[in-house]
């Protein structure tokens, strides 16, 4: 594969954390302190996308800047899956700002400037995640993402934030500490190196014993993936304002998780490895029992924003599920779900949000009817919920069909059966909330028949996310090339 | 018992070492326990002092030492220099005396005694 | 002999700037200040001129007087100590910068004695690191402890107490190490190191030999406070006058470590050191408890300062560990943490005492609503934090890195064990107090006016700034300190 040095992906990755400066200095004007992650957004995704191209010809883009310990370097390699990955999270970057001026402003929250600032610094980290050419890379804007994402979490600052906050930490830096860097260090001792190839960089002749403990070690320490039993933080870091929720916990944070348990899969262990040691056939359990169970507590929750939590923790192991399958149609699919459910998932948040800002309410019970005085957010609620269901035409449909094919490609029927029913089960915690929004008698109905929606500048993001989940289905160019063109990379041919 | 008698300077130093750990350990007394360091660290310069000695040498004044035709013969001079090690060592330890004393009379001043229970006493009260 | 003068200079300027400040003190007390700051310029100078001559040329032997040895005494320096050299140079400028505010407030009838000790200390460190004569070392080091008992004897509450159970420990330690030089003495009838090393070999199984070595290692370790003789050290750096322990907490222990690697490889020699398996394992088991002991022992403690004493005793635990592991990766690890935790111990110093500057407080609690009032101060804090718990890119990460794959290139597990956990228990210990700072505030939050930033006087300020940026620098350019300096460092093993 060809290789071209640029610069791109560092700038790509610096635009978000030189603005921090600009957004401070300009603390004392809202507009142009949003002026600014608006031009940082765009020029991000300029860069990122101007990559396109050179990465569908099938051309690696790599700069390498400091080599920090012997044989590991500070480096950049911007692959097909990884600008898949980056493009999707600075297009959405863009669109949560603006989500983020409706919301808060709607509710005038406390401390703007430094939710501002952490979010760009947010942004780099899951950036250079996405374009890191070895693991050593990788940990350091994970840890770099952890630590930006805290006072997002704990932006209330009350007693809720700060237990919520302590469980975000305590799982999040607790695993990457205790799991991943002893992982990690014990590769390099192994091998000398760290960086990502396409066929794995440990040899086939390691113990099967040493083998699968530092594989479950990166599945559990990537606890960002909210893989059972590391899940917990993920419904306790829902206390975070929505756009934080929305961003960072449906696409963002986890998708970092999954992404990096992606990035393992394939760049350290290889998927020749892993089927020659059935590994992929554990992960395949452990994820589909996190599925399985995500589905079930999600069904029994009355907080909007928790049922969402939970539906993320088992739509996450779908992707997981996809890598864990080493099948070309699974992983690609698993890929694609990266894309698909990110668009699905924030569109729900947006609108739990929206819900919150424009009523107040945050539990289901009190939403009977709602559909009566927000249609249009409603209405986007249940293309979103469709999406994520996997129900055409939305973009969610394809990437199951992918991971469907997937399982039949491995040999998994029972896989194949998981993921049915857990769509069923998608589809009964999800589709009764918008049904019960539209079509309740008169005396059930919380809401009066008149139209009041939230402010602007919190529906114009919805809309046009549930906009593109319908879109990405008729139109799923240059992501499935680039899905495609990286699980190619991976199984050779 | 030849053992023993062969290197009795040894033995001498360990002892007196030992009775000077033994007051630094067990004095209540800071003035007490300062005198323990400066046997434990007498002990270490007549250790040093002892090594340099020889069975029937004298100072080590060479006489004619630097006309070529005398031949000096070693033996008849005890080592000098661990004798001048020791006189920088005795500096040292004269100065931590002086720096501990210094210590103790602060520390009388501020509590009025220099029992290390009462002054242990005094902090817990507080 | 070269006609290089600059070993004997940075030694000499500090000890007659010493003179000069105590004279100059008499006359006006605000003129010893001027005077201490550019002795240690010019010392700073002097060490960075000595360590790239080494980088560039190699070893630098000095004969103080023009006589040869092994009958005069010889400054030797090599990587290691070059290394050190400009550790101590720059540690001791930082602080001494850094203090000036603080002396005048806390001893403002005792400046020229202040400053007369502060250099007499950067002299007997200086002095114990460049010597290449055993007995030279020891009067050095009691130079440099009777400078330092005075200078921790200003301090308030117990200091008094707590630095006279110090001058009895540390007169011990430094009583056995002149013993042990004695019985080198007899055997070989020489006190310079270098011909120490030459003529050690020949007479191995010597008995003297193996007591003078077991005496001169029992005695530094008292010195740097090792476990089970650590129990000196947090009250006497606890209470001292944070004028003075941002120079000492950094440097004793750490010239203590080098004082320890000397003896073992240049006096003795690696074969000789690790010729016994049993002593090696029970050495790292001993520096296994020293950290897990440290680290439980600082999160019992509710005092900031005391908190970072027991941290020191955990950061000892790791160099003495990584010493003996016996392998090159181990002792580069160590060597390197001897200039990191340096770093990284005068940084949370230094935040120590602005907190103190401030508030005149150092219990955790005194946090509450820092990052508003102290933005600058707490950024630094945080710098600091996460290069103790060890989060790339800071500088901690990497010295872990190397501890650690030394543990994993010996087979000690449980030495790795302990790294990871000392690593999640900083992460405890520091995010605490970073809950602290974040949620609580001064008094109800209804009074605007508090938000105001009140931070520290620049003086205090930039020095703190330096120390952090160069936490990070140090990190990113830990391949070139490796491969440039320490790696001529290690011996060959």
């Amino acid at each position: 594969m060809e290789s071209v040095t640029s610069i791109k992906p560092l700038l790509a990755i610096l635009t978000s954390i030189i603005v921090v400066v600009p957004i401070l200095l300009s603390r004392k004007h809202p507009n142009v302190r949003e002026g600014w992650s608006f031009l940082a957004g765009f020029v991000k995704l300029a860069i990122v996308g101007s990559m396109v191209p050179l990465v569908l010809k099938g051309t690696v883009i790599e700069y390498t800047m400091i080599e920090v310990v012997a044989g590991v370097a500070l480096k950049f390699r911007v692959d097909a899956m990884g600008l898949l990955f980056a493009l999707v999270s600075s297009t959405l970057w863009i669109v949560t700002t603006g989500y983020s001026i409706g919301y808060m402003r709607g509710l005038k929250e406390h401390s703007q400037t430094r939710y501002y600032c952490f979010f760009a610094l947010a942004l780099s980290g899951t950036i250079g995640v996405a374009f890191a050419a070895n693991l050593f890379t990788l940990y350091l804007f994970y840890e770099i993402l952890s630590l930006a994402t805290f006072p997002l979490v704990t932006h209330h600052q009350d007693a809720e934030a700060r237990a919520s906050g302590r469980k975000y930490l305590t799982f999040i830096l607790g695993s990457s500490i205790g799991l991943v860097l002893p992982a990690m260090l014990i590769i390099y001792n192994i091998t000398g190196t760290l960086e990502f190839s396409n066929s794995g960089i440990l040899s086939a002749g390691m113990s099967k014993g040493l083998m699968s403990v530092l594989f479950f070690m990166f599945i559990f320490g990537f606890a960002k993936a909210a893989v059972m039993p590391f899940h917990p933080w993920l419904p306790a870091a829902m206390v975070a304002p929505t756009p934080v929720s929305s961003l960072l916990h449906a696409v963002a944070v986890v998708k970092v998780g999954v992404f990096s348990i992606f990035r393992v899969v394939t760049g350290i262990f290889g998927i020749d490895n892993l089927r020659m040691f059935e590994l992929g056939t554990a992960l395949c359990w452990v994820a589909a029992f996190t599925i399985l169970a995500g589905s079930l507590v999600a069904l029994s929750q009355d907080s909007l924003k928790r049922r969402l939590a939970f539906s993320t923790i088992g739509q996450l192991s779908y992707i997981v599920l996809g890598a864990a399958l080493l099948s070309k149609q699974g992983m690609t699919g698993g890929m694609l779900h990266i894309l698909m459910h990110a668009f699905g998932k924030i569109t729900l948040f947006f609108c739990a949000g929206a819900i919150f800002v424009a009523t107040g309410h945050k539990y289901l019970s009190q939403m009977v009817g709602i559909g009566r005085r927000m249609p249009v957010t409603m209405t986007a609620f249940f293309i979103g919920s469709l999406s994520v269901i996997g129900f055409p035409p939305t973009g969610g449909f394809l990437s199951k069909w992918y991971l469907l094919l997937g399982t039949l490609e491995a040999d998994q029927p029972l896989m194949m059966f998981i993921l049915l029913s857990s769509t069923l089960l998608n589809a009964a915690y999800f589709l009764p909330i918008a049904y019960k929004a539209f079509f309740c008698s008169d005396e059930e109905a919380q809401f009066e028949q008149k139209i009041d929606e939230a402010p602007i500048w919190c529906v114009a993001p919805l809309v046009f996310t549930a906009t593109v989940s319908v879109g990405l289905f008729f139109f799923p160019q240059p992501f499935l090339d680039l899905a495609k063109l990286a699980v190619q990379g991976f199984t050779g041919g | 018992m030849e053992f023993l008698l062969a290197k009795y300077n040894y033995w001498f130093y360990i002892l007196i070492m030992m009775v000077g750990f033994y007051a630094m350990i067990s004095k209540n007394n800071l003035v007490k326990k300062m005198i323990g360091v400066s046997i434990f660290q007498a002990a270490i310069i007549l250790f040093y002092v002892s090594i340099g000695a020889k069975r029937g040498a004298t100072i080590p004044i060479i006489e004619h030492g630097h006309d070529a035709v005398h031949h000096i013969d070693p033996t008849a001079y005890i080592n000098p220099l661990p004798h001048v090690l020791m006189l920088t060592a005795i500096v040292v330890s004269v100065s931590t005396l002086g720096v501990a004393l210094a210590l103790i009379s602060k520390i009388y001043a501020k509590y009025g005694t220099i029992e290390e229970d009462e002054i242990n006493e005094q902090l817990t009260d507080v | 002999m070269s006609n290089l003068q600059a070993p004997i200079l940075l030694v000499t300027i500090p000890l007659l700037a010493a003179f000069f400040a105590a004279l100059g003190g008499m006359l006006h007390r605000k003129i010893s200040f001027p005077i201490a700051l550019i002795a240690i310029i010019l010392s700073f100078h002097q060490s960075i001129i000595v360590l790239l001559k080494v980088v560039n040329d190699g070893v630098i032997n000095y004969r103080i007087g023009g006589w040869m040895p092994p009958f005069g005494i010889e400054y030797v320096v090599d990587h290691l100590n070059a290394m050190v050299l400009v550790v101590i140079t720059f540690v001791s400028l930082i602080s001494i910068i850094y203090s000036k505010l603080i002396v005048e407030r806390e001893l403002p009838d005792k400046i020229p004695q202040f400053y007369t000790l502060y250099l007499l200390l950067t002299t007997g460190l200086l002095g114990i690191t460049i010597t290449g004569d055993a007995f030279n070392l020891y009067v050095l080091l009691e130079i440099s402890a009777l400078a330092t008992y005075a200078l921790l004897a200003l301090g308030k509450d117990r200091a008094l107490i707590s630095t006279f159970n110090y001058l009895i420990l540390g007169t011990i330690g430094a009583s056995l190490y002149l013993l042990g030089v004695g019985h080198l003495y007899i055997a070989t009838g020489s006190l310079n190191m270098a011909d120490l090393f030459r003529i050690l070999p020949s007479l191995s199984g010597n008995s003297a030999v193996m007591v003078g070595f077991i005496l001169i290692i029992v005695g530094v370790w008292i010195k740097m406070a090792f476990f089970p003789a650590h129990g000196w050290l947090p009250n006497a750096y606890t209470y001292a006058p944070s004028s003075s322990i941002c120079l000492i907490a950094p440097l004793m222990t750490k010239v203590s470590v080098y004082i320890m690697i000397r003896i073992m490889f240049s006096v003795f020699s690696a074969e000789f050191t690790f010729a016994n398996i049993a002593w090696q394992t029970a050495v790292v088991w001993c520096s296994v408890i020293a950290i897990i002991g440290g680290s439980l022992q600082a999160l019992a403690q509710r005092d900031f300062r005391k908190m970072l004493t027991f941290l020191v005793v955990a950061e000892v635990g790791y160099m003495v560990g990584g010493v003996w592991l016996a392998n090159e990766i181990g002792i580069s690890g160590a060597i390197l943490h001897i200039l990191n935790d340096a770093l990284m111990t005068l940084c949370l110093f230094l935040v120590a005492g602005i907190l103190i500057f401030k508030t005149q407080r150092h219990q955790l609690m005194d946090f509450r609503g820092m990052f508003r009032k102290m933005p600058v101060t707490m950024g630094a804090f945080i710098i600091g934090a996460l290069s103790m718990i060890g989060v790339p890119p800071t500088c901690g990460f990497f010295s872990k890195w190397y501890l650690i794959q030394g543990a994993i290139e010996a087979g000690r597990w449980e030495f790795m064990a302990a790294l990871i956990f000392s690593s999640l228990v900083n992460a405890v210990l520091f995010f605490r107090i970073i809950e602290i700072g974040h949620f609580q505030h001064e008094t109800d939050s209804h009074d605007h006016a508090e938000e105001k930033i009140s931070e520290a006087p620049a003086i205090m300020l930039i020095p703190l700034v330096v120390v952090a940026i160069a936490l990070v620098v140090i990190g990113l350019y830990t391949n070139d300190i490796v491969t440039n300096v320490i790696q001529h460092a290690v011996p060959v093993l």
